[in-house]
C-alpha cells in the first residue's frame, strides 16, 4: 500500500504545480505595477517613483519569472499568501475561515447527494427499464438540466413564502442548512445515480455474477455483496471529482442563498480585483482537490483487492 | 440522413431535436419575432402584469420580458455557441498534432489536458474571469482556455488509434502531407464522437454562461441574456417572482433538449455503447 500511495501522490505532485504555476502566473495578467497598485490602496496620495522602485525591489519584482515563482510558491507552503487587497487581512486566514463555512454546507450535501443518488442508481440498474427505473432516470435528466440555484428559487418560493417552514437565506440553524444544501446536492446527486446505474449494469454483465447466479446464489446476495463493491469502484473515483465540484458550483449557491462561504468570498473579490485573494483562492482549492483526490486513492485500496495486489507485484 | 431517420425512431431523442430546432429558429429569427425593444425601458409600466400589449408583463424598469427572453437567446445560446466551435476547433488542433506526431510535444500538451481536465471547469473559468475583470467576454475567454481539453483528448485518442491503420499509413507510402491525411483520414472517423460530446457539452455550457451571468460575472445590465436576467430578477423574487421564473425555464429547456439530443446521438454514433446494447439485446 505505502509504494502504491507514494506513485499516486507522485502522479499528484506534478498536476498541483501546474495549478501553482497558473496561479501564480494570474496575477501577471493583472493591468498596472503591483508594487504601485499596492502604495496607491495604501494612501489617496499617488506614490513617489522611489517609494515604488524600493518596494518593487522589496517584493523581487524585477527578479527573473522562476525567481519570482520559487519565492511565492515556498511562502505559500509556509502558509502565506499575501495581504488581501480589499480588507488588508492576511489571505490564508480569511480563506480558511471560508473553507470552514462552505464545509458546513458541502458536507451535508455531499453526504445527501450520496445517500439518494447510491440507493437509487443500484435500483434503476436492477430494475432496468421498469417504471422506477424510467422515473429516476428522468428525474436525473432534468435535474442536471436545471440551473441548481434557479430551482432553490423555486423551492424558496414554495417552503419559505407559500408555506412558511424555513428561512430565505442566512446561516444559522439547520433549517438555514436545508434550502442551500439541497439545492447544492442536487446536481451531484444526478451523475452519481446515472454513473451508479451505467456501473451496476456493467458489473451485471460480468462472468461472476452469471457464474453465481448459475450456482443459485440468491439475487438479492448477488446485487448486495457480488455487484455492489465492483460497480461502485468508478463511482467513488468520481465522488472525488464531484467533491471539488461542489466546492466550485458552491459559489454560486453560497451567492443565492447568501451563505458566507469561500465561493461567496471568491466571487466578491474578484468584483475587486483582490489579486492576492484570487491567486489565493485558486491555490487553496487547487490543493483541497488533489488532497480529496489522495483520500479517494486511499479509499480504492480498501476496496479493490486487485488494486492493493498490483501494487506489491510492482 | 439515416441517422436522422434512426434518431426520430426514439421519442426521447426526437423530443430533444424539436427543441434544439426550435430554439435555433428563435436564435435566428427573434428580432421579428420580438413584439418591443429588449432595452426600451418606461418606468410607468413598471411590473407589469401579463397583457395584449406585453404577453409576458414587464420587469422592474418596464421592460417587454417576452421580447428579453427571445433577444436573450441570441445571448445566451449564440455565446454558447460561439464558446462550443472555438473549443472543438481549438481541442482538434491540438489533438490531432499531439497524437499524430508525439514526442515532446505530446507529452507537454498532455501534461495541460490532464491539469485542464483534473480541477472543475468553473473554478479555473472563475479565476480567470478574476483577473480579466467582469464582463461577457472574459467568461468566454475563460470557459474556451479550460474546455478545449476535453476534445483534444478525445481527438488524440482517436488519432493514436488510427495512426497505425493500413488505410493511414498507406497514404503516408504515398506522400500525403500531414494536414491532408488529418483531415481526408482522420477527421471524418473522429466527426461523431466530437458531434456527441459538443451536443451533451453545450448544455452544460449554458449552465457556466448562465452561472456566471447570474453572479454578475458574466454578461452585464442592460443586456438581456438569461442568467444576467435571473440576477436582474433576484432582488424582486418574493414580489415578482415570474422574473426569475420565465428564464430558468429558459434555460433548462434548452439544456434538456441539447441532453436528450446529446444522449440519443451517443447510443446511436457511440460504437463501444451500441456494442453494449447489442450485447445486452442477445441476453
Amino acid at each position: 500500500m505505502g509504494a502504491y500511495l507514494a506513485r499516486r501522490v507522485a502522479a499528484l505532485v506534478p498536476v498541483w504545480l501546474l495549478i501553482s504555476v497558473f496561479a501564480f502566473a494570474l496575477a501577471s495578467f493583472a493591468p498596472g505595477d503591483p508594487a504601485e497598485l499596492i502604495l496607491r490602496r495604501q494612501s489617496d496620495e499617488p506614490p513617489r517613483p522611489e517609494a515604488v522602485a524600493a518596494l518593487r525591489d522589496e517584493l523581487g519584482l524585477d527578479r527573473p519569472w522562476v525567481v519570482q515563482y520559487v519565492r511565492w510558491v515556498g511562502s505559500a507552503l509556509a502558509g502565506d499568501l499575501g495581504t488581501s487587497y480589499r480588507t488588508g487581512n492576511d489571505v490564508r486566514g480569511e480563506l480558511w475561515d471560508r473553507f470552514l463555512i462552505t464545509l458546513e454546507l458541502a458536507v451535508p450535501a455531499f453526504l445527501l447527494a450520496v445517500a439518494v443518488a447510491i440507493p437509487v442508481g443500484v435500483l434503476s440498474a436492477v430494475r432496468r427499464n421498469s417504471l422506477t427505473d424510467h422515473a429516476a432516470r428522468f428525474m436525473a435528466l432534468l435535474a442536471s438540466s436545471m440551473p441548481s440555484y434557479w430551482l432553490g428559487y423555486v423551492v424558496i418560493l414554495l417552503f419559505a413564502v407559500e408555506l412558511g417552514v424555513l428561512p430565505v437565506a442566512g446561516r444559522g440553524g439547520w433549517q438555514h442548512l436545508a434550502l442551500p444544501a439541497l439545492t447544492l446536492a442536487l446536481g451531484t446527486s444526478a451523475t452519481l445515480a446515472r454513473l451508479t446505474r451505467s456501473s451496476v449494469l456493467d458489473v451485471l454483465g460480468e462472468d461472476f455474477v452469471l457464474t453465481a447466479r448459475s450456482k443459485g446464489v440468491a439475487g438479492r446476495r448477488v446485487v448486495w455483496s457480488h455487484t455492489l463493491r465492483n460497480a461502485l469502484i468508478p463511482v467513488v473515483t468520481v465522488m472525488g471529482i464531484a467533491f471539488g465540484h461542489l466546492l466550485a458550483g458552491a459559489a454560486i449557491v453560497e451567492t443565492a442563498f447568501a451563505w458566507p462561504g469561500l465561493g461567496r468570498h471568491v466571487v466578491d473579490s474578484i468584483y475587486d480585483r483582490d489579486y492576492p485573494t484570487i491567486q489565493g483562492f485558486v491555490l487553496f482549492t487547487g490543493t483541497v482537490f488533489v488532497v480529496v483526490n489522495l483520500l479517494v486513492d486511499v479509499l480504492y485500496v480498501r476496496l479493490d483487492p486487485r488494486v492493493r495486489l498490483a501494487a506489491r507485484n510492482q | 440522413m439515416r441517422i436522422l431517420r434512426r434518431l426520430c425512431r426514439d421519442r426521447l431523442a426526437l423530443t430533444g431535436l424539436v427543441i434544439v430546432a426550435l430554439l435555433t429558429l428563435v436564435v435566428v429569427v427573434a428580432p421579428w419575432l420580438a413584439p418591443h425593444d429588449p432595452n426600451a425601458v418606461s418606468p410607468v409600466n413598471r411590473l407589469a402584469s401579463p397583457s395584449g400589449e406585453h404577453l409576458l408583463g414587464t420587469d422592474v424598469l418596464g421592460r417587454d420580458v417576452l421580447s428579453r427572453l427571445l433577444i436573450g437567446a441570441r445571448w445566451s445560446l449564440g455565446a454558447a455557441t460561439f464558446v462550443t466551435v472555438c473549443v472543438v476547433g481549438i481541442g482538434l488542433l491540438v489533438g490531432t498534432i499531439s497524437g499524430y506526431y508525439g514526442g515532446a510535444v505530446d507529452a507537454v500538451a498532455m501534461r495541460v489536458v490532464d491539469a485542464l481536465l483534473a480541477f472543475p471547469a468553473l473554478l479555473l473559468t472563475l479565476a480567470i474571469v478574476g483577473v480579466l475583470g467582469p464582463g461577457l467576454g472574459s467568461v468566454l475567454a475563460g470557459l474556451i482556455a479550460v474546455v478545449w481539453a476535453d476534445y483534444a483528448r478525445v481527438a488524440r485518442g482517436s488519432v493514436l488509434a488510427l495512426r497505425e491503420r493500413e488505410y493511414v499509413l498507406a497514404a503516408q507510402a504515398l506522400g500525403a502531407s500531414g494536414p491532408h491525411i488529418g483531415l481526408r483520414h482522420v477527421l471524418p472517423n473522429i466527426v461523431s464522437s466530437v458531434v456527441v460530446l459538443a451536443t451533451l457539452e453545450m448544455g452544460q455550457l449554458i449552465l457556466a454562461l448562465a452561472g456566471l451571468s447570474f453572479l454578475g460575472l458574466g454578461a452585464q445590465p442592460p443586456d438581456p441574456e438569461w442568467g444576467a436576467m435571473l440576477n436582474d430578477g433576484r432582488l424582486y423574487f418574493l414580489t415578482a417572482p415570474q422574473l426569475m421564473i420565465y428564464p430558468g425555464i429558459a434555460i433548462s429547456l434548452a439544456v434538456l433538449g441539447l441532453n436528450l439530443l446529446g444522449d440519443g446521438l451517443r447510443d446511436l454514433l457511440d460504437p463501444r455503447l451500441s456494442r453494449r446494447r447489442s450485447a445486452a439485446a442477445t441476453e
